[in-house]
């Protein structure tokens, strides 16, 4: 994460529904290996911004650059269907807050990542198991429950199998909405070690919305805080959250609760 | 630049508590000196003087209202106070080391790990960075049997020889301690001691807080008094 270029650029993104509001002029940019949390408490615009990033949802107004693996950047706008799809196939991942979301609940474990491996081209029965043996194992999922459905997994497990199932195909930049939300505590300290450990190993760079600011300082190198739609501070992780200097910051930062 | 690692020059800060009905909290103001490699200078001055808080500054983690932080990275020059949060992770790995009063701890995590993760997002490979690891915390008498846990368990003195370990185990060009030896025994401040001398003969730069008299003087080529530095309220 030296002196390249930016992996996606965001320019002066705005979402209005009708009169409502939901993401104003936000503009940033992130780099390969760098993971951005976006924080902010319930309707502060942070699941917008993230659909917007990652052409989920059109903006209306500003645009979302994206250097391509064959390093041109491009305007998202300009890609066709075709391509947008294969952008989400290949180098992009998409965490949901719900696994359900993420993964087809009704076909096995090992089927769910080999899905996506097909998707790039894989064609061999064997490369293809062992490709998403090798991915339940690195998210800590024995290898005895990859012909099993998700929905005999845990909430734990079925989030650890979505991040499987993103990340088989090298992503470059994974978008999380609130990965270790509605899990218990100790099955997020074991996601959220799992998930630094992958961004590392892996260069990934990330955009994590979280409400957690426990999880935004673990994880994060950068962060941004939303209101109301609104970027109100920006910066280092740990310069935002040891020293905010805007009220709304300095009033998420003193509601945490000491365990 | 002269041959300085680090420069300070009119640094101020303030804290705005919005909470608090906007109420100004002066801390440091005018802030100036200098510290050049092999040397270790000596923040002196009573608890509130805001000695961690310039540590902070350097290191990043705090905003500097007013001034400019030089840091010398190879051939370039750094204003942290300036500079965009990428540069100041680069500065991270490559430049500044930082010993913090507390270890935050990870969940899960074991200290081995968070000891030798500096070295590892530095570059260094991981069996040669946990070996390192091993040999610092063998040092500074961590029993190799807590190793392989996580140090939210451990004792004061314990999660503090973790968090001393992971400071002092990069070889990084400027240094910056906070009470790197404060709730440790005579035996293992002699070993951090000693780690210090030896980071002095290899050329690092290092700025340190250290309440102790005899700590003090046996690692301080230098005193500078942050007193002088007092902001007006």
């Amino acid at each position: 994460m030296d002196d390249d270029a930016p992996l996606l650029i965001a320019e002066g993104l705005s979402k209005s529904y009708g009169r409502r509001l939901g993401c104003r002029v936000v503009s940033f940019s992130i780099h390969e290996g760098e993971v951005l949390a976006v924080v902010g408490e319930s309707g502060s615009g942070k699941t917008t911004l993230l659909q917007l990033l990652s052409g989920r949802l059109a903006p209306s107004a500003g645009r979302v650059r994206y250097r391509m693996r064959d390093d041109v950047t491009r305007d998202l706008a300009s890609l066709g269907e075709a391509e947008r799809r294969f952008l989400f196939r290949t180098d992009w991942g998409y965490v949901h807050q719900d696994p359900a979301l993420g993964l087809r609940m009704a076909v096995s474990a090992g089927a769910n990542v080999g899905e996506r491996l097909m998707a790039v081209g894989w064609r061999h029965y064997g490369s293809i198991r062992r490709g998403a043996l090798t991915w339940l194992e690195r998210v800590e999922i024995d290898a005895g429950r990859i012909d099993d459905t998700p929905h005999t997994y845990s909430g734990g497990m079925r989030q650890r199998l979505q991040i499987a199932r993103n990340l088989v195909t090298e992503p470059r930049l994974v978008f999380m909405d609130e990965p270790t939300g509605g899990l218990d505590v100790s099955v997020q300290a074991r996601l959220l070690d799992l998930l630094r450990n992958l961004v590392t190993r892996f260069r990934l760079a990330a955009v994590v919305v979280t409400h957690d600011l426990a999880v935004a300082r673990l994880l994060s190198h950068r962060i941004m805080v939303m209101k109301s739609g609104e970027v109100v501070e920006a910066g280092l992780t740990d310069q935002v959250l040891d020293d905010p200097r805007e009220a709304y910051t300095q009033l998420l930062v003193s509601s945490i609760l000491p365990p | 630049m002269s041959p300085n690692l680090l420069e300070l020059a009119g640094v101020g800060k303030c804290f705005v508590m919005h909470l608090q009905g906007g109420v100004e909290l002066p801390v440091v103001a005018g802030v100036a000196f200098s510290v050049a490699p092999g040397e270790c200078a000596v923040l002196a001055g009573p608890s509130g003087a805001g000695k961690s808080s310039i540590l902070k500054m350097i290191f990043g983690s705090y905003r500097c209202d007013h001034g400019s932080i030089l840091v010398r990275d190879g051939a370039d020059v750094v204003d942290v106070a300036a500079a965009d949060p990428r540069r100041i992770l680069r500065l991270r790995r490559h430049v500044i080391g930082y010993v913090s009063q507390f270890l935050r701890v990870v969940p899960r995590v074991a200290a081995i790990d968070v000891v030798a993760e500096p070295l590892i997002v530095g570059g260094i490979a991981p069996a040669v960075a946990l070996a390192r690891a091993g040999d610092l915390l063998a040092r500074l008498n961590v029993a190799p049997r807590l190793w392989m846990l996580p140090p939210a368990t451990f004792s004061g003195g314990e999660q503090q020889r973790v968090n001393v370990a992971r400071g002092l185990l990069p070889d990084l060009p400027l240094l910056l301690l906070d009470e790197p030896t404060a709730s440790l025994d005579g035996e293992n401040r002699a070993v951090v001691i000693d780690q210090i001398a030896e980071k002095k003969r290899r050329g690092v730069a290092i700025l340190a807080i250290a309440h102790d008299g005899d700590v003090r003087s046996r690692i301080a080529d230098r005193l500078i008094d942050v007193t002088r530095f007092a902001a007006a309220a």
